[in-house]
């Protein structure tokens, strides 16, 4: 999409946005085109930058360097309260002073918009709250703060909603709950949605694009799918889901793909969901697109012989197996309990295989460990 | 009902014991002390200073003609010195709760400082202060702000000014703690939702923080209306407050009906303001 098509459409343009707090580099040289009317996630751990670029989106943090734009406005050095966007944020914020009611009219007053009660009672109704319209924050529980602070910021029907963590303080079961619903209030109401979360099964739920962030730059940026597919790094392979990394070099070419030899073993990889830059490759495969087999029964596409069962653990819809390959790396494998085949048992010789177009491939160089140590929920904080 | 269960509803009269004891031994029977004396009369043909129980609420009224220029002047000054202190202590409050950070401790640490010297002694340091060679008249003078002939001593101003002072820590550390009890987190959504600085101050701070006004205004307000030692330090004879006239009474003329009569009348006074101040402020309404 060309920058002028974004501009004219109200897209919200980042460019090369840098923030620095003396040596620390929270954002580095970010640049991003968030489109209208779209739930975007900014997707990483603790301290990888994405609250920050949020509050300057907000105006709540001065950018060191760069330029935000909504549409052909130069927001950059905008105050907070004269941009057009709001903000859900972390614990919900509400003004305890003040019902339910006079917290939602606050902005509109601000702006001393007309008809205040038509616009709040709507919020409430959206957020399928209006018997509480007299009541204080302080006698609401922690998923009716949060409805009431997501009909707070929607109820200016702003050109952006930023929402921070907005799920983090909610348990698993309304969490799940209020995904649902939120992804739904977005189609409802049209306003474009930028969404920061640690939680990457929350991100993949509700947004049409994921930007994934790591040290204060994006390392990818696409569909949930697209992501969770064909990862361009590690760190990507690593942090949405589990991957199995293996180590090779690129051994030559067959039309469409590249043949890659694994510690002596060829398999193949499509060329273009390959991202190594060299000869040396890490081979990519989700654990759940592994077929574990014994050894006597026949298999097809791409074949690793000679692993062992180390370790078996049903839980319900699958069973997950640790196998041991000859060359010391353990893999893990995702079967679904759905083919009658007897499960294996810890000990047992398997080959595993899979459908080569689901192999994905990346850089040599990089750490196959980047994004696995990060613990999803551990630090809801940034 | 066991023994323990007994025991546990008993322990908090228990706790309140030493407490009730001090005060019904040392305020509330000096007080009705006072009571009695503020209707007594004089002994016909006695001594000065002798008097004899009677129930002359007339005594009342006498004393409050009589003082009422001092009893206006009370409640006047009181009033200018508990404004002058709120615009002082709330930005320094507010300085200390959000942009304090590491020095915080150290900062409320010097608001109360001044209470390790005496309370008199600090007082009579403020005569140097406005006096002829201090450091407040002579720049004055030079720049023609007050004239030759003025003098801030023994002067209204003098008096008001050492009250502001002498009660300045009472109103900072309420107004700190309900400002520090601010989630700044506020103050940015009240950004966020289109008020500038001076609205969310009006709409979000201030009523946030109105718990501290309410308790700093009346820490100063109800000493300083009852106050004397300001007055009778920085002050002159027609700068004179109720509580001048009050130990003057007492000490000097040896009027104890009159004494008593006027400090029964500051103490309702006080106490009707105070009530009233309080349900128009609505802090109950307060989180």
């Amino acid at each position: 999409m060309s920058d002028v098509a974004s501009s004219a459409r109200g897209d919200l343009i980042l460019s090369h946005l840098t923030k620095s707090y003396g040596d620390f580099t929270a954002v580095n040289d970010l640049s991003l085109t968030i489109p209208k009317g779209s739930f975007f996630a900014l997707l990483g751990p603790s301290g990888c930058g994405k609250t920050t670029t949020l509050r300057m989106i907000a105006g709540l943090e001065e950018p060191t360097q760069g330029t935000i734009s909504l549409g052909v406005t130069d927001i950059t050095h905008t105050k907070p309260y004269q941009r057009p966007i709001n903000t859900v944020f972390q614990n919900y914020a509400l003004f305890p002073h003040l019902t339910i009611f006079e917290n939602i009219a606050f902005g509109l007053r601000r702006r001393g918009i007309k008809d205040v009660d038509e616009a709040v009672n709507k919020a409430l109704n959206l957020v399928e709250l209006p018997h509480l319209a007299q009541r204080k924050p302080t006698q609401l529980s922690g998923g009716q703060q949060q409805r009431i602070a997501l009909a707070r910021a929607i109820v200016n029907r702003p050109a952006l909603l930023l929402l921070d963590e907005p799920l983090g303080a909610l348990d698993l079961k309304l969490r799940r709950q209020m995904q649902i619903e939120l992804k739904w209030i977005q189609k409802e109401v049209g306003i474009t949605f930028v969404h920061v979360t640690h939680d990457q099964e929350e991100a993949m739920t509700m947004a049409d694009t994921i930007a994934v962030m790591n040290e204060g730059q994006i390392e990818q940026m696409g569909s949930p799918a697209d992501l969770y597919d064909n990862p361009e790094t590690a760190f990507v392979a690593n942090f949405l889901g589990q991957s199995n990394l293996i180590k090779g070099t690129i051994s030559g070419n067959d039309g469409d793909n590249q043949i890659i030899d694994l510690f002596g073993q060829k398999i193949s990889l499509r060329k273009n969901r390959s991202h190594a830059v060299d000869n040396s490759i890490y081979a990519g495969i989700r654990p759940e697109k592994f077929r574990i087999s014994r050894l006597e029964t026949a298999t097809s596409g791409n074949v690793l012989t000679g692993g062992k069962v180390e370790d078996v653990s049903y839980i319900g819809v699958s069973t997950q197996y640790q196998v041991l390959m000859p060359w010391g790396q353990e893999l893990m494998v995702f079967e679904q309990n759905d083919d009658g085949v007897a499960p294996f048992s810890v000990g047992e010789s398997v080959n595993i295989s899979w459908e080569p177009s689901f192999t994905f491939g990346l850089r040599g160089d990089e750490d196959a460990e980047a994004g696995t140590e990060v613990n999803p929920d551990e630090d809801p904080d940034e | 009902m066991t023994q323990s269960q007994g025991f546990k509803i008993r322990t908090p009269y228990l706790l309140l014991l030493p407490g009730m004891a001090f005060l019904l031994t040392f305020f509330i029977f000096p007080l009705i002390n006072l009571a009695q004396t503020s209707t007594q009369t004089p002994v016909g043909g006695g001594d000065t200073g002798q008097y004899e129980q009677s129930l002359r609420l007339q005594n009342y009224v006498d004393a409050f003609i009589e003082n009422r220029e001092q009893f206006g002047r009370s409640f006047l000054y009181a009033t200018i010195a508990t404004i002058l202190a709120l615009l002082i202590a709330y930005p320094l409050a507010y300085a200390i709760a959000f942009k304090g950070g590491k020095l915080k401790n150290l900062m409320l640490v010097l608001v109360i400082a001044p209470f390790f010297t005496s309370f008199l002694l600090r007082t009579v340091a403020w005569k140097q202060i406005l006096g002829e060679e201090g450091f407040v008249v002579p720049p004055l003078r030079t720049l023609g702000i007050i004239s030759e002939s003025t003098t801030l001593t023994s002067s209204a101003f003098a008096v008001v000014a050492g009250m502001t002072y002498n009660f300045l820590p009472f109103m900072t550390l309420p107004l700190y703690a309900s400002i520090d009890r601010i989630d700044p987190r506020t103050l940015e959504a009240s950004g966020d939702l289109y008020a500038n600085g001076f609205t969310t101050f009006r709409k979000v701070t201030l009523p946030l923080s109105m718990p501290g006004v309410v308790a700093g205004t009346l820490l100063t307000f109800i000493p300083a209306a009852g106050d004397y030692v300001n007055a009778a330090i920085l002050g002159s004879p027609t700068t004179k407050m109720l509580g001048n006239v009050i130990e003057s009474r007492y000490f000097r003329i040896v009027d104890y009906p009159t004494a008593a009569a006027l400090s029964f009348t500051l103490m309702i006074s006080i106490l009707i303001l105070v009530t009233f101040y309080v349900r128009k402020a609505g802090t109950e309404e307060l989180v």
